[in-house]
């Protein structure tokens, strides 16, 4: 049984893959418009590093790469939750409930998907950030801890799109939570520094688990990897996984009892 | 539903008739454990369909109203993924689908993106998805609802093919036509009761003998007592006058002859035998109306 449910979690894994790059309103939010932030940020507001207490970083460039590749990764969160929205609302969520699966595997293909397309943007930003001038200090070594934190958050932020979708089988209630993504993307550390924030965006974002990952996918470019940052981005993976997964499993039980 | 209990027997095509709302939807959603029955009880391929679920979903072939397919996968994509989701060994996955595939005519799309298919092909598609584990029960749920005739035509050639082979099928259909050419037995539903079941030929012969009816020109009153001779008149849904043959067609010629010797002239002439539509009349008090109400909110009880 196990063998036949890993086997059918990588087939639909495949499919959903196939789905984000053969459908652009499945791709563009985890490419086109981060980077496109991204550009406009660093553009922008690229003289940030002088400001007194901003960290010491080879460029803005460097220091914003962490906040376009978490903002990519919770899009991919809203993204999946809208494909499977769409599964609900077309009834192909019943060609999967029907078949002899665990019923978990209903969404744990997609959630495979997503760790998978975290690494993808990881790649993406990374390849983005070098071609115009920023330093990886972390190497490779800081490359794969990089992959391995936005492998891990894309699966958390996957399971909330999950239960969103799950819960309401409506993917345009999913998709409306698209800004939310920047709300509380700034109440976190991932586009400045806490010591630079106002209050009371500064006492938010020192409790959000976001300000956690961001940390741990940011100090790989900025400063190298370490276990420390790893560790810190970790905890705050498992903070939001922890509260994700749970909210997708009472959505499925929800979804599966009909209720 | 208020309460449907009956029986199908291994390698039947039993079909579950009545119009939008009646509850054929919501019967096989449960049958096919996509939805929890709040009481009663049922089995499938002899698996309890709440407590054995899984080995009901290992027994069935599912084809859903509206074909529920991915259009952005090709044909042969939607056979490999659903391969998998019923665990059908990898060695065969392949030659089953291409099998498949080229059983309901559909080898020159497979590599096509179903979002590109005609309705009758993504039906197809769904039927060949849904025998791709070989199950013993086949539900189909409204499989040529909005077909063409010809795509009609094919899916029931195709099921009719794997009836013969000895696969059991459940079909629900709103079409008359469909249940008196496929089914074994029918079952006819209305506001999630049956109302009768039986043989499409039981259930005709039950509602009446067949009738003739006449348009004559000339003197209607004399028309009318001419036939009353045979039996007692009425008028029939054309405007013509009809007669019970209260002994089959073999009574024609005889009511034919009365009617020239009092020097009438028929116009037309036609034996009509009970359709089902009569009988769901008879058994409903309504006619069958494919373009009626959407179905209730699925909840209820089987038995």
């Amino acid at each position: 049984m196990i063998a036949a449910d890993l086997r059918a979690t990588g087939a639909l894994a495949r499919r959903s893959l196939n789905q984000t790059f053969r459908y652009p309103r499945y791709l563009a939010p985890l490419v086109v418009f981060p980077s496109l932030f991204l550009a406009v940020n660093v553009g922008g507001a690229g003289r940030a590093t002088s400001l007194p207490g901003f960290p010491a970083v080879h460029g803005f460039l460097d220091f914003e790469l962490a906040a376009s590749m978490l903002q990519a990764t919770m899009l991919t969160g809203v993204s999946s939750g809208m494909a499977l929205g769409i599964d609900i609302e077309r009834g192909f969520i019943d060609r999967l409930i029907a078949a002899p699966i665990s019923r978990p595997v209903v969404v744990t293909g997609r959630l495979a998907a997503n760790a998978a397309l975290g690494v993808f943007i990881g790649a993406w930003f990374l390849t983005i950030g070098l071609i115009f001038g920023a330093h990886i200090a972390g190497g490779v070594v800081g490359v794969l801890q990089v992959f391995a934190l936005l492998s891990l958050a894309a699966l958390a932020f996957g399971a909330l799109g999950a239960s969103l979708a799950l819960r309401s089988g409506n993917a345009g209630l999913v998709q409306g939570t698209f800004p939310l993504v920047f709300v509380v993307l700034f109440v976190s550390t991932a586009f400045f520094p806490r010591n630079l924030m106002q209050e009371p965006a500064a006492s938010i974002a020192a409790y959000n688990p976001l300000s956690l990952i961001a940390h741990g996918i940011r100090e790989p470019v900025i400063h190298g990897a370490s276990l420390a940052s790893f560790g810190e981005g970790l905890a705050g993976v498992a903070i939001v996984g922890v509260i994700s997964s749970t909210l997708a499993a009472l959505a499925l039980r929800h979804r599966l009892r009909g209720d | 539903m208020a309460g449907i209990d009956l029986e199908v027997a291994e390698g039947e095509i039993y079909a579950f008739l009545g119009p939008n709302g009646a509850g054929k939807t919501t019967s096989v959603r449960m049958l096919t454990t996509l939805l929890r029955p709040t009481g009663g009880s049922a089995t499938v391929a002899g698996h309890d369909v709440v407590s054995q679920a899984s080995d009901v979903r290992r027994a069935i072939g599912v084809a859903l109203q509206e074909a529920a397919l991915d259009p952005l996968m090709t044909g042969r994509e939607l056979m490999g993924l659903q391969s998998a989701l019923h665990a059908v060994p990898r060695s065969e996955s392949k030659q089953r689908s291409d099998a498949l595939i080229e059983r309901v005519g559909l080898s020159h799309a497979a590599d096509r993106r179903v979002g590109t298919y005609s309705g009758g092909m993504r039906r197809r598609l769904d039927l060949a998805m849904a025998l791709v584990h070989e199950p013993r029960v086949l539900f189909l749920d409204e499989p040529t609802t909005g077909l063409d005739p010809a795509s009609r035509a094919a899916i029931w050639n195709e099921v009719r093919a794997l009836n013969d082979e000895g696969t059991t099928v459940f079909l629900t259909t709103q079409y008359l036509e469909e249940a008196d050419q496929l089914a074994d037995r029918v079952g006819i539903i209305d506001h999630g009761g049956m109302v009768a079941e039986d043989t499409p030929e039981a259930l005709k012969a039950g509602v009446g003998r067949p009738s003739l009816e006449v348009t004559i020109t000339g003197d209607h009153a004399v028309a009318k007592e001419v036939l009353g001779r045979f039996g007692t008149p009425y008028k029939a849904s054309n405007g013509s006058l009809a007669v019970p043959l209260e002994d089959g067609a073999s009574g024609v010629a005889e009511i034919v002859r009365a009617i020239d010797d009092a020097g009438l002239q028929v116009d037309s002439l036609e034996v009509r035998r009970p359709t089902l539509d009569d009988v769901f009349l008879a058994k409903t008090g309504h006619a069958l109306d494919p373009a009626g109400e959407e179905e209730p909110d699925p909840a209820g009880a089987v038995s």
